[in-house]
């Protein structure tokens, strides 16, 4: 153990910059999104993720922003355990009827101002599984959207770029 | 069946067993590379005793419009069958009440196709929460009524509280209720409640196109999405009896070997990080992410999503790629022995993982479930080795076992496994050269059937399928290796703490989408 610590200690790390904010994103943010809120985040975010149906792809690239390569927690963004805490709800999946209700329940149980971020193909409008009797057809259909994060699933710099984007705005930039 | 009977008495056995169970009963013309018979309510019961008296394990069990199906095999994996019995009144004979192992799959049956299971022990609805905009794939059905009370098994006892969790959960992990009854710390009982992420993916897949349903096929459980995408293009190819070629078989395997590794040092890393050690999780993290970004390179797809087709694969390798694998295998083998140690190394981590959570062989033979799971308690079963398929049949590999049962078996089993992926893939790399990667699929012509199963790092996967005389699904079924996994869960966290409860399931890594469908 000593030999690891002592490599992560004095080895290049593995973190990567920060990628470019990603335009699309920032230019469908400014439609929505109220600066006056925003600024009152600072640049932290806290985020709960709810599955409503992914096929579990995105879970794993979300996960993949906690490792060293992304480091999500360097830009102050955390995923947190509770609705209650959270200022961004991220959501994956078509919704299914199934899940329609807890995702209503866990929205109204986040504090405002809130914000939406839906990821995944799925997320956008269904999806592969759009117009199945499970399905609701994306997370827009049941709860107000503010950012979608396009992909099958998006990798995790696509993610990356979706998030800061959305911290962006609130600090002007 | 007893201990005391050798494996070549007990085949011989359950070949007895099959024979009586199809005595009578009409074969299904186009059904490979297994036999297909429809059998009468005699034959179906004979099926279900010989399920309940061990001679037979259970794969698969599904319904239809107005049919249920089961596919079964001896003990050893060598004999495959399928049965399908006829529900002309709309209900047939349950085999859970024979069976328990099947009660959920059966419930499925009734929530999915509306067809009644006669004399079963469980009523209750398992997919449908009485939330869908129309019942399931076939008319018959009614949806459930979403404000009747689920009514969970009693546990009673002085000062047992119960504490809900979910659907929603504290992690980024997939939903599901868990309904735990705890006397202190203790859990008494543990009973989930699943079905939330179902899609319809069955019901989507009906009228598809063989391409098409592989994309839903590879989306039905996201981390397994070559392994699912293998076993339909498996299955297809199958009732279609078309060849593919070597070099596609050769490249299904170095994908296939590719996602155990990726998961399971995503597991290991999981699992440590539930006891607390979130330094394991950091550098099984880091090598995970060097799998997932070669598997971009190499393949256009960090989960290798959409690469395996009906007929073949998307793409063949580059030879850089292969260049690229070994770099990639060299660093994994390089990095994996550090881990280890640190593994074997640290009590406060092994504290936690040993003697918890411990799934008994004969729970795990009585599940006939699969993947590391059994494994870890002493199942010696992998579908690459026994029905076998290829690319497998040429390869050299072990199959690790170890007896425990506990969380600990679970991890190191999983690392043995992650050992024998690196040698896999290096002797498919061996073989790899050009040639053809894929083959268009023929028209049937007729109806045709096909199954197939393949080991993803959950277990094994089984898809069966009715293409019809067009070419496009008829009827297709995939069956997650979790079915026979997340019962079993629920037997492991009896008599454990509340507190281990993560590190039972992380190490289980059931799949709820895969589950729910």
């Amino acid at each position: 153990m000593r030999k690891i610590i002592l490599d992560s200690l004095f080895g290049r790390p593995l973190t990567e910059p920060a990628p470019a904010i990603d335009e699309a994103a920032l230019a469908e943010l400014a439609r929505g999104v109220d600066r006056a809120a925003h600024r009152r985040l600072g640049r932290s975010l806290a985020i709960r993720e709810v599955d409503a149906g992914s096929c579990n792809g995105c879970e794993l690239e979300i996960h993949a922003l906690g490792n060293p390569f992304y480091d999500l927690e360097r830009f102050g963004i955390r995923f947190v355990a509770s609705p209650r805490h959270a200022d961004v709800l991220m959501v994956t999946g078509p919704v299914t009827t199934n899940m329609q209700e807890a995702l209503v329940r866990t929205w109204n149980a986040t504090p405002d101002p809130k914000w939406v971020v839906a990821v995944g193909d799925c997320a956008f409008d269904g999806g592969l599984f759009a117009g199945s009797y499970a399905v609701a057809g994306g997370v827009s259909a049941v709860v107000p959207v503010d950012l979608h994060i396009r992909g099958c699933p998006p990798a995790p710099v696509h993610l990356l770029q979706g998030l800061l984007a959305l911290l962006s705005v609130g600090t002007g930039g | 069946m007893s201990a005391t009977v050798s494996s070549a008495e007990a085949a011989g056995r359950a070949a007895m067993v099959l024979a009586a169970i199809t005595r009578g009963a009409v074969q299904v013309a186009d059904h490979r590379p297994w036999q297909h018979f429809v059998v009468d309510e005699a034959g179906w019961r004979r099926a279900g005793e010989a399920l309940r008296d061990r001679y037979v394990v259970l794969l698969g069990y599904w319904g239809e419009t107005a049919a249920v199906s089961l596919a079964i095999a001896d003990d050893a994996m060598l004999q495959v069958l399928v049965v399908t019995f006829e529900c002309e009144r709309g209900s047939f004979p349950s085999i859970a009440a024979l069976h328990p192992p099947a009660a959920r799959l059966e419930r499925t049956i009734g929530d999915l196709h509306g067809l009644v299971a006669e004399g079963a022990l469980d009523p209750r609805p398992w997919l449908d929460h009485g939330r869908w905009r129309r019942p399931g794939p076939t008319s018959r059905g009614q949806v459930g009524d979403a404000r009747a009370p689920y009514p969970f098994l009693a546990a009673e006892g002085e000062s047992l509280h119960q504490i809900p969790v979910g659907p929603v959960h504290a992690g980024i992990i997939e939903p599901g209720h868990f309904r735990f009854t705890a006397s202190g710390e203790t859990v008494v009982r543990l009973e989930e409640r699943l079905g939330y992420v179902h899609k319809g993916i069955e019901r989507l897949m009906q009228g598809a196109t063989p391409e098409h349903a592989a994309r839903l096929a590879g989306r039905v459980s996201g981390d397994s999405t070559v392994a699912y995408a293998t076993a339909f293009a498996r299955a297809v190819e199958a009732a279609l009896d078309v060849p593919v070629p070597a070099a596609a078989h050769r490249l299904r395997g170095v994908m296939a070997e590719l996602e155990r590794i990726a998961n399971h040092l995503g597991d290991f890393g999981a699992v440590c990080n539930d006891a607390a050690f979130a330094l394991m999780h950091a550098l099984c993290g880091t090598l995970r992410e060097q799998v997932l970004r070669c598997a971009r390179r190499c393949f256009g797809h960090r989960l290798m999503m959409d690469m395996v087709v009906p007929g073949g694969v998307a793409a063949p390798l580059a030879a850089e790629g292969i260049a690229d694998i070994r770099r990639l295998l060299a660093e994994v083998r390089d990095r994996l022995p550090a881990l280890i140690d640190l593994y074997d190394n640290r009590t406060s981590l092994q504290d936690r993982t040993v003697g918890t959570g411990i799934l008994r062989p004969e729970y795990a033979a009585l599940f006939a479930c699969g993947g590391v799971v059994a494994r870890a308690s002493g199942r010696d079963v992998d579908v690459r080795r026994r029905p076998g398929y290829p690319p497998y049949d040429g390869l050299s590999f072990e199959v690790p076992v170890r007896h425990e049962g506990d969380v600990d078996a679970r991890v190191r089993v999983r690392i043995a496994e992650v050992q024998q992926s690196l040698s896999l893939i290096d002797q498919l790399l061996e073989g790899c050269s050009g040639g053809p990667v894929r083959v268009e699929l023929p028209q049937p012509g007729a109806v045709r059937e096909g199954m197939a199963m393949v080991e993803g790092f959950r277990g094994d996967i089984l898809v069966w399928v009715r293409l019809a005389a067009d070419g496009t699904i008829e009827r297709c079924h995939p069956r997650d290796p979790s079915w026979f996994q997340w019962p079993l869960l629920e037997v492991v966290i009896e008599g454990n703490i509340v507190a281990d409860f993560p590190l039972c399931n992380k190490s289980f890594n059931c799949s709820y989408s895969g589950h729910d469908l």
